[in-house]
């Protein structure tokens, strides 16, 4: 039983059946990736698992509770945390004030009117997003603007944002889409170092066959809104139908 | 990227510093913000000196703001402003009607005082209470749109709000004429004589009563009320500092910043918003009662459309998400507002009467449309100056003055003197 389970979803769009019954079980600690063609679903897929789009049938579990049909925010208490393609930070705030966020979220949930004391009197947050940033090397940044960092740096900070609430599940979408080599390989060693020191489980939506395999543990192929194979990244690279539908190689 | 790991110790020297920075002021205050708080604190005070530089008499008298009425309106609106500034200025949300809070509050001190006593607190604490709740009705229903189409929606509930005032609602708000205290009425504590018009006060300190000081030519008025609305913008203000450097106005910024990541943190922005919006709307209705309780009237044109715009006015002008800038801007269009309007052609002809007599026509002529009745083309040309060429608002005016006299200082002290400090760079954090 994985700790997050899909279960016979389906969703069409009109006369477009986006995804036809999709079953996929994600392991706890195991990083999981998603990889497909353009319009094989990966972004519906992933719309269902944050609960933004509602499947026509079937189920999304997390550790045992379903999550369609909740908020966002709600999803996010539950312990799933959503990297985006672009980074989405805090763009006006400080580094550190983007880090300290989402410390108060996990510790005083969806809404608290905390209106009396500083934000800096709250010691035990401080000290809790400066360790996080001086986990990713970024404490020195900390009076910066978000906006004003570097790409490499916003997706760090996003990272950052992300563990700091402990999340039991990190869903990453494209994370290395429209990057040069070089960030590529630097968010992959990120990624990986993420994963080590945490085992946090992490599920990654990606078309980048090299991220992919420098990353996955156990790999599903979505092809036509279905997937097609889910395996270890040694097999699916010599997979003959991977190959015919993710390269368009005709056999 | 790869050596993530490497500096641990520059955690715990990092933590302390920073919490650190958050102490040296009083009233749990930084000390930045205790400063500005103290200054703001002494103008106020000493307003009546400070707006009253020309001696009586004098050519320049008519620029002398320092008379009980204007004084009173600038620290009314200043908390006005104080309060649409915390929705607009810390979350975006542009709330295009909040006059209809100010009024609503007005309506509700005005009954206060017609029916249970003519002292202040009690009116001041209804027109709190009444524009919260109107707020939090309006906020409900606008709040479900953002940007322009939660603008429109709170516009339509204001001019709504207008219209029933005027017209529908009359026994209660006394339709075109509004309502002032009339001699027929008897609060139920207080002490009236038949016939007897009753007049606000404060455990008896009738918010009218001035003390006159004559120094030479100079004239100064120290005014009950002035000083009783200043001690409650002072409070307002205070309040205001303390919000902003809290978690929850932290957590207004990043709705304005970017609301997909903050959803995604876990974080439910609406009741963030509504909150802001009740709060915006308490200020507004704080504002109301004070206007009530210094001049005892109200009509429904305190609601109207222009009154909604001349707050928006105010922040922007003064610098939107500053904590200063709002008060700034409120006492600027007051200001000009009275004092521009008050020029009159006699007045620029005497100005100018050592001219050569087809020139001073010119002058005059060039001059007259600014002024007057003109004073708006006055107000619209500063604002779209200030707009175009300090998009900070005056905040940020005196925040460049202030840097280019240090840059001609010459001293290398200038940004790194307190690098702990609140960001500078983050333009709506700034004082």
């Amino acid at each position: 039983m994985g700790i997050l389970e899909v279960k016979g979803v389906n969703k069409r769009f009109g006369g477009l059946q986006a995804l036809g019954d999709v079953n996929l079980s994600v392991q706890e600690k195991s990083v999981h990736a998603i990889i497909g063609p353009n319009g094989a679903g990966k972004s519906t897929l992933l719309n269902c698992l944050i609960g933004k789009l509602i499947p026509d049938t079937g189920s999304v579990m997390f550790d045992g509770k379903s999550v369609l049909g909740r908020k966002p925010h709600e999803i996010c208490q539950m312990g799933i945390s959503r990297v985006f393609q672009t980074p989405e930070i805090f763009g006006d705030l400080t580094v550190f004030e983007n880090v300290m966020i989402p410390c108060f979220a996990k510790r005083d949930g969806a809404f608290r009117l905390h209106a009396i004391e500083t934000v800096m009197s709250e010691k035990d947050i401080v000290e809790q997003a400066e360790a996080m940033l001086s986990e990713v090397s970024m404490l020195d940044k900390r009076h910066m603007l978000a906006s004003s960092l570097s790409r490499g740096d916003k997706r760090r900070l996003e990272m950052a944002m992300c563990l700091v609430q402990q999340p039991r599940l990190l869903l990453l979408d494209e994370p290395t889409a429209g990057m040069a080599r070089a960030d590529t390989n630097n968010t992959i060693d990120l990624l990986k170092e993420i994963h080590e020191k945490r085992d946090i489980t992490m599920a990654i939506i990606e078309h980048d066959m090299h991220v992919v395999f420098s990353l996955a543990q156990r790999i599903t192929v979505l092809a036509q809104g279905s997937p097609l194979v889910e395996d270890t990244p040694a097999n699916i690279k010599g997979h003959p139908k991977v190959r015919e539908a993710y390269l368009g190689e005709t056999a | 990227m790869t050596d993530q790991t490497q500096n641990p110790p520059a955690m715990t020297t990092g933590a302390q510093s920073t919490v650190q920075a958050s102490r040296g002021g009083m009233l749990g205050l930084t000390a930045n913000d205790f400063r500005l708080f103290l200054i703001v604190l002494v103008i106020t005070f000493l307003a009546p000196f400070i707006l009253n530089p020309f001696p009586e008499g004098s050519a320049l008298a008519q620029f002398n703001a320092g008379y009980p009425d204007l004084m009173q309106r600038f620290v009314i609106f200043g908390i006005f402003a104080i309060g649409f500034n915390i929705l607009f200025g810390l979350t975006g949300y542009l709330s295009f009607g909040h006059a209809a809070f100010l009024g609503v509050g007005s309506y509700g001190a005005i009954w206060m005082m017609k029916l249970l006593t003519l002292n202040v607190i009690p009116a001041i604490i209804m027109a709190i209470i009444v524009a919260g709740i109107f707020a939090l009705m309006v906020g409900y229903v606008s709040l479900r749109r953002s940007g322009i189409y939660f603008s429109i929606l709170t516009l339509a509930f204001a001019q709504m709000s207008y219209a029933l005032a005027y017209s529908v609602l009359t026994p209660i708000t006394g339709g075109e004429t509004g309502l002032q205290i009339k001699n027929t009425d008897r609060p139920l504590l207080s002490n009236i004589q038949d016939g007897e018009i009753g007049r606000a006060n404060l455990f008896g300190l009738e918010m009218r009563s001035s003390f006159e000081l004559e120094l030479g030519a100079w004239l100064f008025t120290f005014n009950a009320g002035y000083y009783i609305a200043a001690v409650v913008m002072l409070l307002a203000f205070y309040m205001s500092i303390r919000l902003f450097r809290s978690p929850f106005g932290m957590m207004l910024r990043a709705v304005k910043s970017n609301q997909q990541r903050m959803n995604y943190t876990g974080l439910n922005s609406k009741p963030y918003t509504l909150a802001a919006f009740v709060i915006s709307g308490m200020y507004a209705g704080l504002a109301g009662g004070l206007m009530v309780a210094m001049d005892t009237q109200v009509g429904p044109e305190r609601m109207f459309w222009t009154a909604s715009g001349e707050v928006v006015l105010m922040a922007i002008l003064g610098g939107a998400g500053t904590l200063i800038g709002p008060v700034l801007g409120a006492g600027f269009i007051k200001y000009m507002e009275n004092i521009i309007s008050k020029i009159n052609s006699t007045i620029l002809h005497e100005w100018f009467f050592w001219l050569p007599d087809g020139l001073e026509n010119f002058v005059v002529a060039l001059i007259y449309p600014f002024i007057g009745k003109g004073w708006h083309l006055t107000l619209g040309i500063m604002f779209m100056a200030v707009v175009i060429f300090l998009p900070g608002g005056l905040v940020e005016g005196g925040q460049r003055i202030a840097g280019w006299i240090k840059n001609r200082r010459g001293s290398g002290d200038g940004p790194d003197k307190d690098p702990e400090h609140h960001p500078k760079q983050a333009p709506h954090v700034g004082e």
